[in-house]
């Protein structure tokens, strides 16, 4: 936990330098998680070199739809973000949460030994920043921590990248989280052609920054470095109205808009396990062959499959209108009620992923204009 | 490092104490209430729990089950939970015989408001197997009873022989509840009243509605009947409490499964305050 610096101490990092950053974060112990190429989408994975990063490479998104393209530039974040979110690091995908074994006195529990695994994020976005700060509070802020969580995040060291392109999925500025990267980081670099304005958000980032051979940076590259933010700020053209959303939606539940987006929705759970913030899972259990040991495992769910809300005597949410509706409502107003913030980040990634193109923003605007609260009220 | 809101809890979570099967009493056909010791000493003397709570029962290599604890509040050592055999962790436990061990966390939940109910008439308003979660409320309303007025249970089931726990009627009778049983097909040797239990609720007389609370527990359309009648009384919407149910996994609002709109049924409820959630009971599907 550190204290927040002003953010004044900058620092300009020549990219011939770039790689000594890596270097300290894995001579201090931290596994390097940064962007790479895999299967034609730039994803997260553990990276021990610059040149593994999508030097030069760039994301073109569109409502279902993502390609790389070639930049004519040598950037090595000049993209947005791809289908993959830190999440996967802080709330891994599938891990044991506790476990049983049989003896001859019968069954024992345990709970697993805490992580040692220290992660160093390389190139987090300022939506990825406010998607922490929301699954911090869903993990963490309640009267039960997730201890598998709380140990990845406490021992997490964030280096942000300021975005200075935005792609015409990207919403951030409705939502107030980007692109700029305000806090939430232990560095932020934003990329000129030759190099990083660094900027420390923490102790330990500034202890970091010491390290690193930077120079003085000149006014010249701060203003040039501010343009380049700014140019993230401009492109952006999608619009979220976030004006008495939480109302809007819970007050329309009956709205035709749900079986007309639910008849396009192929309910195949892709937004969900893109989105940064989605949080939902399922604990099984998996046994070995004598049935004597037994380990509890977690993995990503879903609020779209059938199962999620199965009970014995039937299921909550039989159709694909009903599960569409309940992730658009949790995410963009029941959220608030639970987690005194939005569910959603503006980052785009369920409207680039869903096969069918299906855009929360548009759903939200239909309902919008044709506000039926009148009619449907509360029904006791 | 970066900000972090809260640090690590003391308990795991997800850790289960091992529990035993110390007795079992079969109450209705598919139905059983299990009497629970900790095999750890003091993981019982730690455990004490709300009239209103559930424990999840764990099974290894089966899964969890959300479970009402249907005990006296006041009595620490044993815990029962009264089971339907349902879905494949209650199959799997109605095999398993006294001795047997397996995993329990808990208690989680919210609780009946029994505090609340203080110096006013109190009515219990169940079907079936939702008298298990209301009975720690009615050990609580008895062990206390002189700081209630008129206490009354109203209960149905589909036939006689679905009545729980007919063998305390007449204690819980005689010490103070009103109890009121009503089915939906009588037997030949039925001699009570026939209907469903909210025709039990429009009948009665409520002397004081300002200060009448109602505790219900059973499907959400019977709840929403119960509270429409009880609102028809004049009993005010504030008064009237319900116990949900939904699909729980974690029970510890971390996995999503049983989202009710802002509700989190695991840590919000299951008892909720009827108002709470009415604008939601009546939508299909959410």
């Amino acid at each position: 936990m550190s204290t927040q610096l002003p953010s004044e101490c900058h620092m300009f990092l020549p990219k011939s330098e770039f790689q000594l950053l890596i270097d300290l974060l894995r001579g201090d112990g931290f596994t390097v998680v940064g962007p790479m190429i895999d299967q034609e989408a730039i994803v997260y994975d553990e990276i021990t070199s610059v040149e593994e990063l999508p030097l030069g490479w760039t994301d073109r998104q569109e409502p279902g739809h993502y390609r790389l393209q070639q930049r004519d530039d040598d950037a090595y974040f000049g993209f947005v973000v791809g289908p993959h979110s830190w999440k996967k690091y802080l709330f891994p995908p599938l891990t044991t949460v506790a476990s049983a074994q049989k003896t001859d006195s019968g069954w024992q529990m345990r709970t697993p030994d805490p992580e040692t695994t220290k992660f160093a994020f390389l190139g987090v976005r300022a939506c990825e920043l406010a998607a922490i700060a929301v699954q911090d509070r869903v993990f963490t802020g309640g009267p039960y921590v997730d201890p598998i969580y709380s140990e990845r995040r406490q021992q997490a060291f964030i280096i942000a990248v300021n975005c200075t392109e935005a792609a015409p999925t990207c919403f951030c500025s409705s939502m107030n989280t980007g692109p700029r990267c305000t806090s939430g980081f232990d560095l932020a670099l934003t990329e000129l052609e030759d190099g990083f304005v660094v900027e420390a958000g923490s102790e330990a980032g500034e202890s970091l920054m010491s390290r690193l051979s930077t120079q003085q940076v000149t006014a010249a590259q701060l203003a040039s470095a501010e343009s380049c933010r700014q140019q993230a700020v401009d492109q952006q053209s999608r619009q979220l109205d976030t004006e008495g959303i939480r109302d809007l939606l819970l007050e329309n539940l009956e709205h035709s808009r749900w079986e007309e987006v639910g008849s396009r929705c192929l309910g195949c759970t892709n937004c969900t396990m893109v989105c940064p913030t989605c949080f939902c899972c399922s604990v099984e259990d998996v046994t070995d062959l004598a049935g004597e040991n037994v380990e509890r495992n977690r993995h990503w769910d879903s609020c779209f499959n059938l199962s999620f809300s199965h009970m014995s005597h039937g299921t909550t949410r039989n159709t694909i209108t009903q599960r569409y509706r309940q992730w658009l409502t949790h995410k963009l107003a029941s959220w608030h009620d639970q987690f005194d913030t939005s569910g959603c980040v503006g980052c785009g990634r369920c409207i680039t992923w869903c096969p069918v193109g299906i855009d929360l923003t548009e759903e939200v605007a239909a309902i919008r204009n044709d506000d039926c609260t009148s009619e449907t009220g509360g029904t006791a | 490092m970066s900000t972090v809101t809260a640090g690590t809890p003391a308990t795991d979570p997800w850790l289960a104490q091992t529990v035993r099967i110390a007795g079992i009493t079969d109450e209705i056909e598919g139905v059983a209430t299990y009497h629970l010791d900790f095999a750890d000493a003091s993981a019982a003397g730690s455990f004490s729990f709300r009239p209103g709570q559930f424990n999840m029962l764990y099974l290894p290599g089966v899964g969890e089950a959300a479970i009402s604890i249907s005990s006296d509040p006041l009595l620490h050592g044993t815990l029962d939970h009264t089971v339907r055999i349902a879905g494949q962790v209650t199959t799997e436990l109605a095999r398993a015989g006294v001795g047997a061990t397996f995993g329990l966390r808990g208690p989680f939940g919210s609780s009946w408001p029994i505090d609340e109910c203080l110096e006013g008439d109190v009515i219990l308003v169940t079907g079936g197997i939702g008298l298990a979660p209301l009975r720690p409320a009615i050990y609580e309303l008895l062990n206390r009873r002189t700081e209630f007025g008129n206490v009354t249970l109203l209960y149905g089931a589909r036939h006689p022989f679905g009545l729980l726990y007919s063998a305390e009627y007449d204690d819980w009778q005689a010490n103070g509840v009103d109890v009121n049983t009503t089915v939906d097909r009588a037997s030949p040797a039925w001699q009570g009243n026939v209907g469903v239990v909210t025709q039990l609720l429009d009948r009665m007389p409520v002397a004081d509605p300002e200060r009448t609370s109602v505790l219900c527990c059973g499907p959400e359309v019977m709840m929403w009947y119960t509270a429409r009648s009880a609102l028809g009384r004049g009993i005010p919407k504030e008064r009237i409490w319900i116990s949900l149910e939904r699909n729980m996994n974690c029970a510890i609002g971390l996995c999503g499964h049983c989202q009710f709109g802002p509700t989190f049924v695991c840590k919000d409820g299951p008892v909720v305050r009827y108002d709470r959630v009415s604008q939601y009971l009546r939508v299909e599907g959410f």
